[in-house]
Formats: structure tokens, sequence, C-alpha cells
């Protein structure tokens, strides 16, 4: 008998309802995937306003889930276990959607799992590529999160191995978007102002690669900052600022750091799969280095399309499809969100 | 007509389960903590508790009742989230009922009055009431200062009774029965609720940035 599993996301400026079915061979399928953006209330400000964010979940959840449920041609009564994101995340934001799970969970009188974001940004591939091999290795890039993960079970057994000391690496394309004059979110607008530029004009700085670095982390800080230095100083003298090539050498050093590191751990510990995910995985150099040096080493690359990787309520959906398999213990009605949730906890 | 109640509008968590027969609204069991930051943990577990002691299923329930503010924000959404998504998948109304009124609709001083409840930073939510209860100005958010009644209800009013120069009376949270009765001729009336809107009063606290700060020297 397949179960209908019902995800909600509402950590960052995203609104997500999706709905997935886990069928009895463990296969878990899309049904529905709908999203509720606030990122053009955000874009004056440069990036996510916390109360604009909150306000605009509680306006847009329940039309939002109207849409999944119409999309799927399901009623809510079909519904067999509620997945929420209860963190990390913003918490006024996390506590719209973990206050409504809960509420769906009561009047549908079915369990509530309250799952961990980062696991879902992973769990989120099985709807395309099927399940994921044990162990394998993802890579979490977005404006919020930039993490090496080791994962041997999805539901039940994530293990941090790295992750950005400072800036995530979606934060360092808004504010080097914004030192180029370039719209927010930064992500798509350098990518497309790289497309036209040689990577290999400017000679940016890797982070966390000298000896003594530790060799998983991250850092992004050092490069914005690097980044903003240059345009300034060719301003200083007069000259026009190559946008493009600025964009190409700063996303060729960005795809570079995270390539690297991330093959470099798949191949340290003999792990035969990558999983790139987040927003930042859309990119395309990232994903074209990526797929070169995986192919070099050996390694399987997978990669969901570019709306399964960004924030969305199908990869809680899809998580909590694979905690109810693995049979984890439903959340109490009482869980509270929590903004720093560890990555190793995938379900309260 | 059987009601579901709530409210996370204050630092109190509010949730109950009354009837509505003709004028009279009977509560048959409330939940209420006082604890400004548990409105989350609590109030999905609150109005479980009432329905149970009041041994009603969540299914047979006819509409809800929902304060919508004004309240600190984050505290106010967590029982509007709840009040959205239980009407959704119970397939029932939700009817939005400010706070005040709610406050209001259980303070019987005779006279003329305000409601006053704490608005956090210094600042009280407030809105005027004639002697019969119903509302006639506000709802405001502003500093507590006389507002021109010797008389007013809610924990804004007993914590800043000496600025306000009022004389105190109950109740201090919107509680089941005056959730219910304020919303009471909607519901009667059978009509649609009007949308489920919180009553925020302010803005986000959000800055557009400045022009951007230089790393090199100039
Ligand atoms: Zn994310």
């Amino acid at each position: 008998m397949s179960r209908v599993v019902l995800g909600i996301e509402s950590s960052c400026d995203e609104t997500g309802i999706g709905l997935v079915r886990l069928h009895d061979d463990g296969r878990v399928e899309l049904l529905a995937d709908e999203v509720a953006s606030s990122v053009e209330q955000h874009a004056r400000f440069g990036g996510v306003v916390p109360e604009v964010a909150s306000r605009a979940h509680l306006e847009a959840l329940v039309p939002t889930a109207d849409r999944a449920f119409e999309s799927a041609g399901l009623k809510l009564s079909d519904v067999d276990a509620i997945a929420v994101t209860a963190g990390p995340g913003l918490a006024g934001a996390l506590l719209v959607g973990v206050s409504a799970a809960k509420a769906y969970a009561a009047a549908l009188e079915v369990p509530l799992y309250g799952v961990n974001h980062l696991a879902g940004h992973i769990a989120v591939d099985t709807l395309q590529h099927g399940p994921l091999p044990s162990p394998c290795l993802a890579l979490l890039v977005s404006g919020g999160h930039t993490q090496l993960l080791r994962v041997d079970d999805i539901a039940t057994a994530i293990t941090e191995i790295g992750s950005t000391v400072d800036d995530a690496a979606g934060e360092a394309y808004d504010k080097v978007a914004r030192v180029l004059g370039l719209p927010y979110p930064g992500g798509p607008p350098i990518d497309r102002a790289a497309a036209q530029g040689d990577p290999k004009v400017i000679a940016f700085p890797r982070g966390m690669t000298g000896p003594r670095d530790a060799k998983f982390d991250f850092s992004f800080s050092g490069l914005k900052t690097a980044v903003a230095r240059w345009v300034e100083n060719a301003e200083r003298r007069g000259e026009e600022v190559p946008v493009n090539d600025v964009a190409a050498s700063f996303q060729e050093a960005v795809a570079d750091v995270l390539t690297a590191k991330a093959v470099r751990a798949a191949t340290e510990s003999g792990i035969g799969t990558l999983v790139i995910s987040g927003g930042v995985a859309a990119n395309s150099r990232l994903s074209a280095l990526a797929r070169e040096r995986c192919e070099a080493a050996g390694i399987e690359l997978r990669v969901p399309r570019p709306r399964l990787c960004t924030d969305n309520g199908a990869m809680i959906a899809a998580l909590g499809a694979h905690v109810v398999a693995a049979g984890v213990a439903e959340s109490g009605l009482d869980i509270s969100a929590n903004p720093a949730l560890p990555v190793d906890v995938v379900s309260l | 007509m059987l009601v579901l109640a709530l409210d996370t509008s204050t630092p109190a968590v509010t949730a109950g389960v009354a009837t509505l027969a003709g004028a009279d609204v009977t509560v048959l069991a409330e939940r209420v903590t006082v604890n400004p930051r548990a409105h989350g943990e609590l109030i999905t577990p609150h109005l479980l508790a009432a329905a149970r002691e009041a041994e009603v299923a969540l299914r047979e329930v006819d509409a809800i009742v929902c304060g919508v503010g004004p309240g600190p924000f984050t505290g106010l959404r967590a029982g509007m989230a709840t009040a959205a998504a239980l009407g959704h998948g119970l397939g029932i109304n939700v009817y939005p009922v400010c706070g005040l009124d709610a406050i209001a609709a259980q303070a019987t001083p005779g006279e003329p009055f305000l409601v006053v409840t704490d608005a956090r930073r210094r600042e009280v939510y407030w809105a005027a009431y004639d002697e019969h209860g119903a509302r006639v100005d506000g709802p405001h958010v502003q500093a507590p200062e006389p507002l021109g009644r010797p008389v007013a209800a809610g924990d804004g009013a007993r914590q800043y009774a000496e600025r306000l120069g009022v004389r105190v009376v109950e109740p201090y949270y919107p509680a089941t029965a005056g959730l219910v009765t304020a919303a009471r001729e909607a519901l009667l009336a059978g009509e649609a609720p009007a949308p489920l809107t919180p009553l925020y009063l302010r803005r986000p606290d959000a800055v557009e940035p400045s022009a951007r700060k230089r790393v090199t020297a100039p």
C-alpha cells in the first residue's frame, strides 16, 4: 500500500508545498511541487529580510497547498504523513511552516515528521535519479549553506565533513553581484555575465586551500573582498571594469574550490557518488567543472534539475518519505522549530 | 454550533472549544498558558487537549475563530498559521477576530473603556469601546499615554496603568468566550469569513542598503 507524504518548507524566502508517493518498494515519486517565492520583496534590501519572509509565508501557505493538491489531483484526506522543515533556517519563517504542519497533522489525524532542511536538499535527488547508494557524498551550495556531507543513510545517518567558515557560496555571489552593479539574487546574473567573459583574466584567491587549512572547509569572505578590491582599484585607475571577465574569474574561483574539495573528499574516503544540490548547484560553471573532475576521478555525479535544487516542498516531502520508509518514530505535536538544527539530526 | 477558538496575539497561548446556540456562548473546555516564547510549541497541543476534555473530535467542529492581533508578529503568526491549516485540513471556515475586541467582549465596566495590550518596545496596542463594548476607535499602536478613557482592560493596561491614567479591569488576555462572542454575528449569519489577515500595525524592520562600503582606502 503506497503512502502519500505532504512536505512543507518555509525556512527562508520560499514557501514550498510538495506531495510525493512512497511506493512499497521504497521508490519515491514526485506528485506535486508548488513554490511561492518572496524573493522580489527582498531584492531592494539586497538580502532576505526575515520579517518580510515570515509575513509572506503566512499569506502563501494555504493557497500554495491548494495548488499542490490540485496539480496532483489529490484531496487532503489522501495524505498519510506530513513532513515539515524544522530547521535550520530563519526562526520566524520556520515557525509558520511548523505551526501549519502540526495543525494539518491534527486535522488529518496523520503522523508529523519534523525534518532537516539540509537533508532535504540531498533527498530531493532521489525523485529524479532514484535511491542513493550508500555511502555517498553531498555538496550543498546555496545562499544559506555550503557543506560537504557524508550520507550513509538519508533517513538516519548524515555527517558533516566540511563547511564554510564564513560566507555561504551563494552569499558571495550576492555580494559580488552588488560590487559589479548586477541585480539580486546574484547567482543567475553572474552566471550570464561569466558566460561572456574570460575566467583566466584575473587569478582570484582560492580560500582555505593552504597546506595548514582544514582540508574540507570553505571560505568565501576573502574572495569577495579580493573581487571588491580589484574592482575598486580598476575604478581608481579610471579603467572601465570588465564585468564579464571579473564575473567569470570569480565564478571560476568558486567552482574550482568547491569541486576540488568535493572530489578530493570522495576520493580519499573511497566514495563513488557525489550529489551536488542547493541553489548554486544550478550554476553552469560549477556543474561543468564538477562533471569534468568527477569523470576524471571515476566518480558518479548526480545533480538534480534546477527546479529541485532550490528550496521547495518536494525535497521535504521526499525526505519525509525516506524517514517514513525507515520506520523512524514520528515527531510530537509540541516540537519546536530549531533555527540552528545540526545537520546530523535528520528528523526530530 | 461547535466552535474552536484560538489566540496567540498576547503572551497567553489560548485554545478552547465552545458551543454557540442562538446568542449563547458556552465554553466546554479551554487551555491557557501564559508564556510568550511557547506559542509555536503549545497552540496545537492546547487545542487538542481542550477538544479531548470537551469530548469533541476535531472533525465535528463547525467553525474556527482565530485572534488576528494586533500582536507581536512571531507569536501571532504561530496561531494564525495553525488556524489557517486547521481550517484547510478540516474543510471549515476560519473567522478572524481582533484580539482587542475579544478582550472587550468580556469586559463589563458599564462605561466607555479602552482595551490595551503590550506591543513590546515600550508601546501598546489599543482600541476604544463604547459602554456596550462596540469598538469606536482603533486598533492603534503607540507609546502609553492618557487615551481619553479612565478605564481599561488588557495586560497592557495592567502594565502601564499609571502612564495611561486608567483604572484596570479584567480580562487581561483574549479568552475562548470573548473570541467566540466577538465573532458571533458572522458565525450566526453563516457568511463567508473575512480574509485571515494579521493586524500587524507596524511595518517590518528593514532598511535599504546605503552605498556599498569600499574595502580599499579611497
Ligand atoms: Zn536550502
